[in-house]
Parts: C-alpha cells; sequence; structure tokens
C-alpha cells in the first residue's frame, strides 16, 4: 500500500513539473515582448533563399520604421520546402510562407490554415520574383551539352534531386516533360521514353537540391547538374567560375515561388496587416532589386531589362498551361505509382 | 614461437591502427581542415557569429536537461531492474533499449503526432498556451528520448554482476533506500555512472535527425548546432558549415579526453 | 517464495517502478502509441500497401543488406580491436581508445558530410578506391561504410569489458596441453566472447537499420538500387502522406524491437551461463 502511494504520488510530482516548466517559459516570453514593443514576424522559407530574406528582412525593416514608427524583427526558417510547408501544418507559427511550389501552399490550405484563393491574393499568382531551370556543366563544355536532348545520349551522366524529396527536382522534371512534349508533338508514349531515359542516366538522384549540387561541383560526379538558376549562378560565384559554366536550353519552365500570408496564424498574433505589408514591398522596386541582386528573375520588366546580363531570354512554358496546375502535376507525377514512380519499376 | 607471436601482434595492432585512422581519424581531420580553408579571420567570424552562438547555447541547455533527467532516471530504472524480481522484466529492459534502434526520424515524427498540431494533444496544449514542439520543449523531449537508454545501460550490467548482499545487509540493519543507495550502491558504480553520463552528453548534443524533425529550424529560436551546420551547408556556405561542426567536434574532443580521465582514474582505484 | 522473500528486503521497489514507469510513458510509450494509432488511418489495406509496396520493399532490403555488412565487418574488426587495446600494450594506446566513441559524439550529420568528402571520387580515399574499381560512394558499398563508422563502438565497448575479464590462465593451460594459436582462439576465446559479440553485432545491426543522418549524403538515393528505408518515411513526409510514412515507420519499430528483444534474451542467458 505505501508502495502505491509512493507511485501515486511521484506521478502527481512528475506532471506538475512537467507543465510546470512549460508555463513558466511562455510567462517570461510575452513579458519580454510587451516590453521592447517590437513586432516579430516569422517568415517560413525554403532553403536558398537565405540571402535574399536577410538583405531584405533589413530593408523592410527600414521602410516599416520609417512608415509606421514601430520596429520589427523578422525571424527566419529555412530548410526543404516540403519538410517546412509540413512544419507549418504540424504546428510551427509562421506569420508568412515563402515556399518553392504553389503545391506546398496548396497542402498548408487544405489543412485550413490558409485561405484557399491565396494565389490570387497577391499580383501575378503570389509570385513576385520567378526562376528557371538551367543545365551545369564542366568548364568548356566537354560532353557538348546543349539543350535536353543531349542529356539522352548514352555517355551523358546527370546528377539532379529527387522529386519525391525536393521541390526543385520537381521543376527539374517538369522542365524536361514540358521541351519532349513539344519535340515529340504531344505523343506521350514518345515523352515517356525520353524521360526514362533521363533518369537512366542519372548517377545520384540526391534527397535536396543543395546535396546534388555537392554531388557535382565538389565530389565531381556526373556531367550535367539541372539547376536552379539562381543555384547554378551560386556555384558559379564559390570560386566555381573557372570550373563550370552554365548552358541555357532552348525551353524550360517558369518556376514561380510563391508567397502567402497564414491567415489562421496572424489572426492568432495579430500581425495580418504588418505581414500583408511584408509580401506587398517585395514588389516595390527595392523588393524587385534585391531579387535581382540574388540571381531571381523580378517581375518588374524594368528591373529585369537592368539585370539582362544575368537572365538569358529562354522560352519559359508555365505549369498552368502545360500540366493543368500543380495539384494536377503532383497527382500524375510524383504522387505514389504516379510517372515518376513508375519509371523504376523494373520491366522483367 | 615467439617470434611468431610477435608478428602477429604487429598484424593485429597494424590493422587496428589503420581501422582506427581511415574510419575515425580521417573524417574528423577532414572537419578541421576544411574550416580552416578560407583562414581564421572567416572561422573567427563563424563561430562568434551571433547565430552560431544561439545555436550552441540551446545545444547545451537541451544536453544538459537531457542528461540530467537521464541520469535520475537510468538509477530509479536501474534500481528496479535489479533489486527486484517481477514478471515482464525482459520487456521492460527492452523497451528502455528501444530508442537506441528506433531511426532518429521516427523519434521526431512520433512528437510530432503526439504534440504538434495534428497530435491528439493538441486541443489541450493550446487550451493552455504550452508550447512543445517547434519550441525548446520539443527539442529537449527529442533529444530525452535518443539518449534515453544511455545511462540505464551502462550501469544495470554492473548492478547485476555485482548482486545485492550488501544492499540486503544494510536494509537489514534498518537503512532506509536512499541511505543503502548513497552509501552502498553508488561507490560502487560511479564510475560506470560517469562513463554512461559522459556517453549521454555526447550523444545528446550531437544528436541531429530526431531535433531537425521537432525543430523548425528558426535561427536564433529553435536551431541547435548539428542543424545550424546542415543549413549553413545548404546555403552554400561549406567552410561556415564546418566551422561550427569543429565545435561540436571540440566539444567531443573534451568528452573523450574526460571519458579516458575517468577511466584512467577508476582503474587506478580498482588496482 | 524463498526468491520472493529475499528480494523484498531492499526498499524503493513502489518509487523507482513509478518513475521507471511515468518516465517511459511520457517520453516512449505515448508517443509510440500515437503512432501506431495513426498508421492504420487508412485501414488495414492501406498499411499494407504502404508498408510493403515494391519500392519499400526495395528499401528494406538495402538497409538490411548494408547494416548487415557493415556490422559483419564490424564484427571483424571489433574483435581485432579490443583485443589489441586489451592485450597489447602501445604508445597513444588510450588516445586510440578514446576515439572509438567518437561516432557517438560526431553528430550524424557532420559525419554523413566528411564521409562524403574523404570517399568521393576525388577525396583521400576514393582516388584510391575509385581507381582500383570500387564505387565508393553512390553505391551500397558507400552506405555500408557510413554504417560501419555509426556502428564500431557498439561492438567494441561490448566485447572490450568481456575481454578484459577473460582470464588468461585459460590460455595458458591451453599452451600447456600443446594447443595451437587458432585453435586457442576458437576453442577458448570466441566461445566466451561469443554472447558479447552477438550482442554488439545486433546492436551495430539495429543502428544501422535506423540510421539517416550520415547516410543520406553518401547514398546516391537512387530508387531501388541505394535507397534506404528511413529516406522513403522522408519522402511520404514530403507528399504530405502521414499515414504511408508511420506504415513504414511501424515496419521498422517491429524490426528494431525484435532484434532488441533478441539481444535481451540473449543477454540473460548469458548472464545465467556466466554464473
Amino acid at each position: 500500500m505505501k508502495k502505491f502511494v509512493g507511485t501515486i504520488l511521484l506521478l502527481a510530482l512528475g506532471v506538475t513539473t512537467f507543465t510546470g516548466c512549460n508555463t513558466t517559459e511562455v510567462g517570461s516570453k510575452t513579458a519580454g515582448e510587451s516590453k521592447t514593443e517590437t513586432v516579430e514576424l516569422l517568415n517560413v522559407s525554403y532553403d536558398p533563399t537565405r540571402e535574399l530574406y536577410t538583405q531584405y528582412n533589413e530593408t523592410f525593416a527600414k521602410y516599416y520604421q520609417e512608415k509606421t514608427g514601430r520596429s520589427v524583427k523578422v525571424e527566419q526558417s529555412h530548410g526543404g520546402s516540403g519538410k517546412q510547408g509540413r512544419s507549418v501544418i504540424e504546428g510551427i507559427e509562421a506569420d508568412i510562407v515563402t515556399l518553392a511550389l504553389a503545391y506546398d501552399i496548396d497542402e498548408i490550405s487544405k489543412a485550413g490554415l490558409i485561405d484557399e484563393n491565396w494565389q490570387s491574393e497577391f499580383k501575378e499568382n503570389s509570385a513576385p520574383y520567378t526562376s528557371t531551370i538551367v543545365f551545369l556543366v564542366r568548364k568548356g563544355n566537354p560532353k557538348n551539352i546543349k539543350d535536353w536532348g543531349d542529356l539522352v545520349r548514352s555517355d551523358v551522366e546527370i546528377v539532379t534531386p529527387n522529386p519525391k524529396t525536393s521541390g526543385g527536382a520537381r521543376w527539374n522534371y517538369l522542365a524536361a516533360w514540358a521541351w519532349a512534349l513539344k519535340q515529340y508533338d504531344n505523343d506521350e508514349v514518345q515523352v515517356r521514353e525520353y524521360i526514362t531515359k533521363l533518369y537512366k542516366n542519372v548517377v545520384a538522384l540526391d534527397s535536396g537540391a543543395r546535396g546534388a549540387t555537392t554531388s557535382f561541383a565538389e565530389n565531381g560526379i556526373g556531367d550535367v547538374l539541372l539547376a536552379w538558376e539562381n543555384e547554378a549562378y551560386l556555384s558559379l560565384g564559390e570560386d566555381g567560375g573557372d570550373q563550370f559554366e552554365i548552358v541555357t536550353p532552348s525551353i524550360s519552365i517558369l518556376a514561380e515561388p510563391p508567397v502567402a500570408i497564414v491567415d489562421a496564424n496572424v489572426e492568432v498574433r495579430g500581425t495580418a496587416e504588418i505581414a500583408k505589408d511584408y509580401l506587398e514591398y517585395l514588389y516595390s522596386d527595392e523588393g524587385q532589386e534585391i531579387a535581382a541582386r540574388n540571381y531571381y528573375r523580378p517581375r518588374n520588366e524594368e528591373i529585369l531589362e537592368k539585370y539582362k546580363d544575368t537572365f538569358a531570354d529562354i522560352k519559359l512554358v508555365t505549369i498552368d498551361e502545360v500540366f493543368g496546375g500543380w495539384t494536377n502535376a503532383q497527382a500524375t507525377h510524383f504522387a505514389d505509382d504516379g510517372v515518376f514512380d513508375q519509371i523504376y519499376v523494373p520491366t522483367n | 614461437m615467439n617470434k611468431k607471436s610477435h608478428f602477429v601482434k604487429c598484424l593485429l595492432l597494424f590493422v587496428s591502427l589503420a581501422f582506427v585512422f581511415v574510419m575515425l581519424v580521417l573524417p574528423l581531420a577532414v572537419v578541421l581542415i576544411k574550416c580552416l580553408e578560407e583562414g581564421w579571420v572567416t572561422y573567427r567570424s563563424t563561430i562568434t557569429d551571433y547565430y552560431t552562438q544561439k545555436a550552441l547555447g540551446l545545444t547545451l541547455t537541451a544536453t544538459i536537461i537531457a542528461t540530467v533527467l537521464n541520469t535520475i532516471f537510468g538509477l530509479f530504472a536501474a534500481w528496479a531492474i535489479t533489486k527486484f524480481n517481477f514478471r515482464f522484466k525482459n520487456a521492460l529492459t527492452t523497451i528502455i533499449d528501444l530508442p537506441f534502434a528506433i531511426s532518429p526520424i521516427i523519434a521526431g515524427l512520433i512528437f510530432i503526432m503526439t504534440f504538434g498540431r495534428i497530435g491528439f494533444l493538441h486541443p489541450f496544449l493550446q487550451a493552455h498556451h504550452i508550447k512543445i514542439v517547434f519550441a525548446t520543449p520539443g527539442i529537449v523531449l527529442a533529444t530525452l528520448f535518443v539518449t534515453f537508454p544511455f545511462v540505464a545501460r551502462e550501469i544495470i550490467p554492473l548492478m547485476n554482476s555485482q548482486g545485492n548482499e550488501e544492499e540486503e545487509a544494510a536494509a537489514m540493519m534498518g537503512a532506509n533506500g536512499f541511505t543503502i543507495f548513497f552509501k552502498v550502491t553508488l561507490p560502487k558504480i560511479k564510475w560506470a555512472l560517469i562513463y554512461g553520463i559522459i556517453l549521454c552528453a555526447a550523444r545528446a548534443m550531437g544528436e541531429f535527425g530526431a531535433v531537425s524533425v521537432v525543430s523548425g529550424s528558426i535561427r536564433g529560436k529553435t536551431n541547435t548546432l548539428p542543424l545550424h551546420v546542415e543549413i549553413l551547408y545548404n546555403e552554400f556556405k561549406a567552410t561556415e558549415a564546418f566551422g561550427v561542426a569543429s565545435i561540436l567536434v571540440i566539444m567531443a574532443i573534451v568528452i573523450l579526453i574526460l571519458r579516458n580521465i575517468i577511466e584512467y582514474r577508476s582503474r587506478r582505484e580498482s588496482e | 517464495m524463498a526468491r520472493w522473500k529475499k528480494t523484498k528486503v531492499i526498499p524503493g521497489f513502489g518509487l523507482s517502478m513509478g518513475v521507471v514507469l511515468l518516465y517511459l510513458s511520457l517520453i516512449v510509450i505515448i508517443p509510440l502509441a500515437t503512432v501506431f494509432v495513426k498508421s492504420f488511418d487508412s485501414g488495414l489495406s492501406g498499411f499494407m500497401k504502404a508498408a510493403f509496396s515494391q519500392r519499400v520493399v526495395a528499401g528494406y532490403k538495402v538497409s538490411l543488406l548494408c547494416s548487415f555488412i557493415a556490422a559483419s565487418v564490424n564484427s571483424i574488426f571489433g574483435i581485432i580491436i579490443s583485443w589489441v587495446l586489451v592485450r597489447y600494450d602501445f604508445p597513444c594506446k588510450r588516445i586510440i581508445d578514446g576515439f572509438i566513441d567518437l561516432p557517438f559524439a560526431l553528430p550524424t550529420a557532420v559525419a554523413g558530410i566528411s564521409l562524403t568528402t574523404l570517399f568521393a571520387k576525388n577525396g583521400w580515399i576514393g582516388q584510391f578506391l575509385y581507381s582500383i574499381g570500387i564505387q565508393s560512394i553512390h553505391s551500397k558499398f558507400g552506405i555500408s561504410m557510413a554504417l560501419v563508422f555509426i556502428g564500431i563502438p557498439f561492438v567494441v565497448r561490448t566485447i572490450q569489458p568481456v575481454l578484459e575479464d577473460l582470464d588468461i590462465q585459460y590460455e595458458e593451460a591451453a599452451i600447456m596441453l600443446g594447443a595451437d594459436r587458432i585453435q586457442i582462439f576458437f576453442r577458448v576465446i570466441v566461445p566466451e566472447i561469443f554472447p558479447a559479440l552477438l550482442t554488439g553485432f545486433a546492436l551495430a545491426f539495429a543502428r544501422g537499420l535506423g540510421e539517416y543522418g550520415s547516410v543520406i549524403f553518401i547514398a546516391g538515393n537512387q530508387p531501388m538500387k541505394t535507397e534506404i528505408a528511413p529516406l522513403l518515411i522522408m519522402s511520404k513526409l514530403g507528399e504530405y502522406d502521414y499515414s504511408g510514412a508511420t506504415a513504414i515507420a511501424i515496419v521498422m519499430l517491429f524490426a528494431s524491437f525484435m532484434i532488441l528483444l533478441l539481444i535481451n534474451i540473449l543477454q540473460a542467458l548469458f548472464s545465467k551461463f556466466s554464473k
């Protein structure tokens, strides 16, 4: 009996300390916030945007201070686009999401955190800057890779991340598909054959875009890396200028990394207005300049013109016109037993 | 015979040293060489960076809490398992060991599924304004989970092999549980306990997979050192990433040296 | 009856059992149970489909095979290293001894990055391996290497204490009786360290099955070839497919549990044996 009482007492003690330490933490946090009167925003973004948003956050804080006299501190979180989208669904208190794919924001919206019409909330499909897919090859282009057609030659080794785990990799896949559709006059059988051949040439299917870049650039794997335009420029910048060069294919896809306000969270945190300001300011001249400097294609024509040496003129197709939107593309190509999975089913 | 045995000794020594060098020393050397590739100035600015310091703070907090709680738990578990006979003892020891063998990804996932917005405890936590995942408590929980068995595992076999005679004698003489533990048991298991604590701390500060799932990597808030390494690496900052990694390596080396000193002292004491 | 009485002498059963069960349920059992419930969200057929599709099964095979290879390699080197550490004296012995615990302390992501750098085609070890025709990264070889790194302390640290306790007199007696070196090793030493070796093997094996951080960098992640089971969980999560992810998790959990149960039974047998 004594043992039993002891056990119960201990259970109670454990529970109280457990919850106790948590409540004190929350308490101290709110106290700290009210003292300084700085508004805190959390921007949950994907991997290659850290530089972009570090610069942008500073500029925005200055602008906001001048406009309203209030100071704002924007916290950043970066990771794979899908993982970041999941974090929001699982409860991270993001005010804003700036991800790689509209699909990831659609999923958050399905979970009931973002209004379903989020894509029309801001200009240009809620994508203030764009990018595209290019080839990064070794200096001098020894395998003479000019366009998508060269990728399926038997002597070419390709590095691209896994479309199942990496958002960027899905753009790569769809860009190749879009080229093949045009090349083979929408003949689905031939397009599939092309894609299958292409992925047979893939020697490393890393789980994220950065891993693929490392495999190609630092570990010397493969002849060509399919990469985001901004990533390709970054690897050129990082003392790769004399090792690699960028090849722009005849056709590629218009990647539109979208932004959105997490409605359910801003409502609780009372940050709806400032979150809106934050995203709208991305479309301002200052915001567009920062995007262009970080190798994202600005929407503003004048600023794009100013940086035209960086951004080659490629014929860009959109996911809506070729694939009927992300939800469709995801279901046909990347879901379980979708086209991408079928490529890897052994044929015997 | 003697010559032959000398040859065998040399061969075995060579094999061991080669293995340790290739598999353990070289990976460490890579980290240290890469982090100094761009010189001391970059290295200094990397490790004194605000976000690196914050990450270091969080890693230390999680490590200390996890080590203390798991030590207390380990002692109680060892006491229950070695001093008494009960049914399902094997099952209990297996459950204690389970976190050893569970993929860190799964370890993180279970906390998200329990405490996250999609978990069944979420309405309760929300109502009481308790934040667990994507905040410090979640990171501590994930660290607790993966380092859970370390202390218990170190001391249980020892306490088993030492038997219970002395404790029983003390109990007969009327000593209470805590007196028996502190006066009789603790001195006997001191070194194994410290070794367990050290292993637990080492594993806690290096944990990556489980923490990565529950952290949300908010810079300066929920970013631990291992996560910071990954983020820097993903941002084309290999040198900085290895720089931050070197902090962890140095911490690991300090811990290993501590371990060695302890083992040395315990041997000297027992001799 | 007598045993029951004896165990009751020492106080603290209620308290210690209470703490253990409370802590276990908060940290381990409740969260694990949640995952179990979640994995059956889409029914039994959904579970079977997610957990045993062709690609996932290929993933289990890669994980099992590479963990098995790594644990075997570790067993061989583990015996040699523990032998050297216990029986021989040489300079820097304590430093070498300390290095064995390094994989515990080095974050797996860091280990993954530096192992990949080492074993890549232009890496220090990789250029040698590639020149003799071994593809040392983006292959099962590479995965096994990462798992060897992760698993070595488990084997060494379980064999070492047993070897230390091993009475050298047995070997001396065997020599007197005219046994040669190989006979001594297989007849005298192996039977003594066998249970510990098995335990170490199983621990390294179980750890290898679940390892993620250090493997994904070196694996290349080609479906059906070098894609490990934990990566498939991440892949499912990337598709926001929670029940699919947990289904694979459950299969792996079950495997881990069985391996550990085996270890504990072995250890129980062993401790009875030695008494």
